[in-house]
């Protein structure tokens, strides 16, 4: 593997959950968790309604719109939080672009 | 049982056959005989019953997995009921045809050992001529199957300055992450601790190693690390507290908190050939024992801490101060502190020679005619 320079998330940037990532319904804790190596993530609410807009198909802009929209609320402070709780995950392998 | 969680992961030790020697292995002195391991039917129930009570991961550990002839369909069967499958190995004797055999079963992800990033050094500290060269064949193979790696690297005083080289070795093999794991003295690395505990000279240098990579990498491999509890102030919480989030089961059925906690004397563990795991978990006096806070002893009753790191490791406690229920010693705040500090000096000095892991003359519980697998 060669080194290749951190990409950080831009908005047309689409992303995916890491080949060997699940996530799913964990029906015991009624929640929904996330399997990956050596990291198991047992994301609070509205993390998960982030989670599930990442289809492997939607921008992260779209993803901000989707969320501007279900919550009336500023889109800087949205895509704030956004690009940052998905950075984090890509830095984690978690997510990849 | 109100205010306790299912355990999130299980720690499956299928057997402590392993063809390393590591002189801090984690596995106990006395080492189970391949005779008194659990069959695969058992092995099954015990993963049905894991992911009724809740667990999502299984670790298939060992000693060495591998030298179980049954692992695949133990990997297809964890996977078939919706866990998550890790597996732990040394990658001795890992070929193409055996991983791709794993990865049809449904294995997620391998953790694969590494003593050093020096060949000779780390055939050495393995206890195994060839061990560096075929892990280095193994790393190949996985990343070529597509699966996830981690490169696990337990550091001491006899690699601790190669930090930087296994970094490199790790990010040169395609690791998605690299824990850097402090050796943790108990069982075998408790003998051995003369011979393998680093100067703060050396941990503080690993330590700035670490940071500096981890911001050159960022995205490209993620470095777990933790400062050992030899020269912190505070004490890690040890399986995120007793009781609460992991089991284990040992090769012979035992069911413990933790790996080592069969050091501890005066429990009588159960065998999940006695009891369900949703019983032992939520029933057993032995899970009940230091769960929680209500067995704290000060300082740790009263520390706002308390449920960040949960009194600290019950077995470190019991192998300096003789007693299970006092005050992790790696805590500052520990009346026994002292022992931990003194232990120190010894890295200043001629590291003594290794004491290696192997089987004791002891002879196996089980009756002869019990056939190995």
């Amino acid at each position: 593997m060669t080194e290749e320079p951190r990409a950080p998330i831009v908005g047309s940037a689409v992303l995916r959950f890491a080949p060997h990532v699940r996530f799913r319904f964990d029906e015991t804790r009624q929640a929904w968790v996330v399997l990956a190596p050596e990291r198991l993530l047992l994301p609070d609410e509205q993390a998960v309604e982030i989670l599930q807009l990442i289809d492997g198909e939607r921008g992260v802009d779209s993803v901000i719109d989707e969320l501007v929209r279900r919550y009336e609320a500023p889109r800087e402070v949205i895509a704030n939080d956004v690009v940052k709780m998905l950075q984090g995950l890509v830095d984690k392998k978690v997510l990849q672009v | 049982m109100t205010g306790v969680d299912p355990p999130l992961a299980l720690l499956a030790e299928l057997t402590h056959r392993c063809p390393l020697r590591c002189p801090y292995c984690s596995n106990p002195l006395e080492l189970s005989r391949a005779s008194a391991e659990l069959d695969t039917s058992t092995w099954k129930r015990v993963f049905t019953q894991a992911a009724e009570l809740g667990v999502l991961q299984v670790h298939f550990s060992g000693g060495e997995p591998l030298v179980r002839r049954d692992l695949a369909e133990l990997v297809r069967h964890a996977n078939e009921i919706g866990l998550y499958g890790n597996l732990i190995t040394s990658g001795i004797h890992l070929d193409a045809a055996r991983l791709k055999e794993l990865v049809e079963a449904g294995l997620e992800h391998v953790q694969l050992s590494f003593q050093d990033a020096d060949t000779v050094s780390g055939d050495r500290i393995a206890g195994l001529a060839g061990s560096q060269v075929a892990k280095r064949q193994v790393a190949h193979l996985v990343r070529e199957a597509g699966l996830p790696l981690t490169v696990n690297a337990v550091v001491h005083r006899q690699n601790l300055d190669r930090l930087g080289e296994i970094i490199d070795l790790a990010v040169q093999l395609g690791a998605d992450r690299l824990e850097v794991a402090h050796v943790q003295y108990y069982g075998w690395a408790l003998r051995n601790r003369a011979a393998l505990l680093p100067s703060r000279r050396q941990l503080d240098a690993a330590t700035a190693t670490v940071e500096a990579a981890r911001t050159r990498l960022a995205g490209i491999m993620v470095i777990d690390y933790v400062v050992p509890d030899y020269y912190a102030h505070r004490p890690k919480a040890c399986m995120g507290g007793w009781g609460r989030r992991f089991l284990n089961v040992s090769p012979a059925g035992k069911v413990l908190p933790c790996h080592a906690a069969e050091t501890l004397p005066g429990f009588d563990f159960p065998s999940v050939n006695e009891a369900s795991l949703r019983e032992i978990w939520y029933g057993s006096p032995v899970f009940a024992r230091f769960r929680g806070t209500d067995w704290m002893p000060e300082p740790c009753r009263s520390c706002e801490r308390r449920e960040i790191d949960w009194g600290g490791c019950r077995c470190q406690a019991f192998a300096l101060t003789g007693d299970a229920g006092r005050t992790d010693p790696a805590c500052a705040l520990s009346p026994d502190h002292e022992l931990l500090v003194g232990a120190r000096g010894a890295a200043e000095t001629a590291a003594p020679e290794f004491i290696y892991r192997q089987h004791s003359a002891i002879p196996p519980r089980v009756p002869a005619f019990v056939s190995p697998l």
